[in-house]
């Protein structure tokens, strides 16, 4: 925090947070691949580059809560369990009554991947609420660049959310194909919510921009909640010293924020393939 | 704020960290939460089957006490109506035995008695004919007074 302080005191206070917002992007630029130096780099490295920051720390969670659950896993006992035991049964039993209430059909993969989004998804918000310069610095000090870009809050990057709303998506529609057959998936388009032959195209019209609006608001929901919830960290942290009970208030309520997008985006995915479950409604 | 290859990247790692949960994490978490849900309802269902089998055995003490309560008292009354009777029985052996008894004494005296004044009754015929005798003396004949005699003695 005191970083902060001296970082916005040698940049603009938009400097400040226009780099905390910047990705470390690597892609193909003028013609050859390497890291981009500014925002305006990444952009023009187009689709094919890859946010290096947020898919490592993405990464580095995923491994860590599925490590942690595994090795729980190994060591369950039905008997009277233990401490961290305890901790991962009631994330399950949390999970599964998620599962219970909002899904009604038979897939023995809904509750695993519900369990898998809300652990992934709470750590990546999370990140949050470790002090905004802290993970930047450190990877700074470890690459040896002090204006290397830096995302430390994976969920903050559209292109994770996206990520995941986009997995869920596709198996919406996976099983969808599977369940209903394709016959009955394109009559969930064409004949609801008017089931009359000839009101066809207008239920298209209605069906159609609702269908694709799931994956996108699903991804702009948790992506926004969290970019808002970073930007206010930062412009906290540009207020020096004053910053400490308000980053401490902002930090409080964001455990609420960050939990609660968290459980959204896993009971909207549990609601999702639900619907992709429904056969003749 | 721009898309980029990221967004695959992070659909691929989902679907892999989804799977590996399913296949490897989610079963013995299950299993284990079942097999204790397993565990309480058959100790819920044990101790319920306890406390019934408790009461029905509480129940059978209480008639088999009953039972013997009856039981005792009923052999308590046989008992007694027993010893009764045995008093009843001895009383009238008692009774019978000294009844005979008495009337055997009573015989007994009566016999006696009988032969007490027979031997009276002879001892006064003999006075009386020594008596005779010595007022008579000589004259009388013994036959004709033997017969006189023993019609006075059979009159005494």
């Amino acid at each position: 925090m005191a970083e902060a302080h001296g970082a916005a005191v040698a940049q603009t206070g938009t400097e400040y947070v226009s780099h905390h917002l910047g990705f470390l992007t690597y892609g193909k630029v003028d013609g050859h691949w390497g890291f981009a130096h500014s925002p305006e780099e990444a952009a023009e490295m187009g689709f094919w580059a890859i946010n290096v920051d947020t898919m490592l720390i993405s990464m580095i969670l995923g491994v860590f809560f599925m490590v942690f659950y595994y090795l729980v896993s190994r060591k369950v006992t039905s008997g009277v369990p233990g401490g961290v035991q305890n901790f991962v049964e009631m994330i399950v039993e949390f999970v599964i009554d998620s599962v219970d209430g909002a899904f009604h059909a038979k897939n023995k993969f809904v509750a695993p991947l519900a369990l898998t989004t809300f652990s992934w998804i709470f750590l990546m918000n999370a990140m949050d609420l470790v002090p905004v310069d802290w993970i930047p610095l450190f990877a700074q000090t470890v690459a040896g660049d002090s204006h290397l870009f830096f995302k430390a809050v994976p969920t903050t990057d559209i292109n994770i959310t996206l990520g995941f709303a986009t997995a869920v998506f596709l198996m919406v529609i996976y099983y969808s194909l599977k369940m209903k057959g394709p016959i009955g998936f394109a009559n969930d388009f064409l004949m609801h919510p008017f089931p009359k032959w000839y009101l066809a195209p207008l239920n298209l019209l209605l069906e159609l921009p609702g269908f694709f609006a799931k994956p996108v608001s699903l991804a702009l929901r948790l992506y926004g909640n969290m970019f808002a919830g970073e930007v206010i960290f930062l412009v906290i942290a540009l207020l020096g010293w004053y910053q400490l009970p308000l980053h401490f208030a902002w930090a409080v309520f964001h455990i609420l924020v960050i939990t609660l997008q968290a459980y959204l985006f896993m009971m909207l995915t549990i609601v999702y393939l639900n619907q992709a479950h429904q056969v003749d409604h | 704020m721009n898309l980029n290859a990221t967004v695959i990247g992070q659909s691929i790692a989902f679907a892999v960290f989804a799977y590996f949960c399913m296949k490897v994490v989610w079963p013995p978490l299950v299993a284990v939460l079942e097999e204790r849900r397993k565990k309480i309802i058959d100790g819920l269902e044990a101790a319920e089957r306890a406390q019934l089998d408790l009461a029905a055995a509480q129940e059978k003490a209480g008639e088999d006490k009953e039972i013997a309560k009856r039981e005792a008292a009923e052999i308590v009354d046989q008992a007694k109506r027993r010893a009764n009777q045995i008093v009843e029985e001895a009383k009238d052996q008692a009774r019978a035995e000294g009844e005979r008894l008495i009337a055997a004494a009573n015989a007994e005296i009566e016999q006696q008695a009988n032969r007490a004044k027979e031997a009276l009754r002879e001892q006064v015929a003999t006075i009386a004919i020594a008596g005779a005798e010595k007022i008579l003396q000589k004259s009388i004949d013994q036959a004709a007074n033997e017969e006189l005699l023993k019609g006075l003695a059979s009159e005494l």
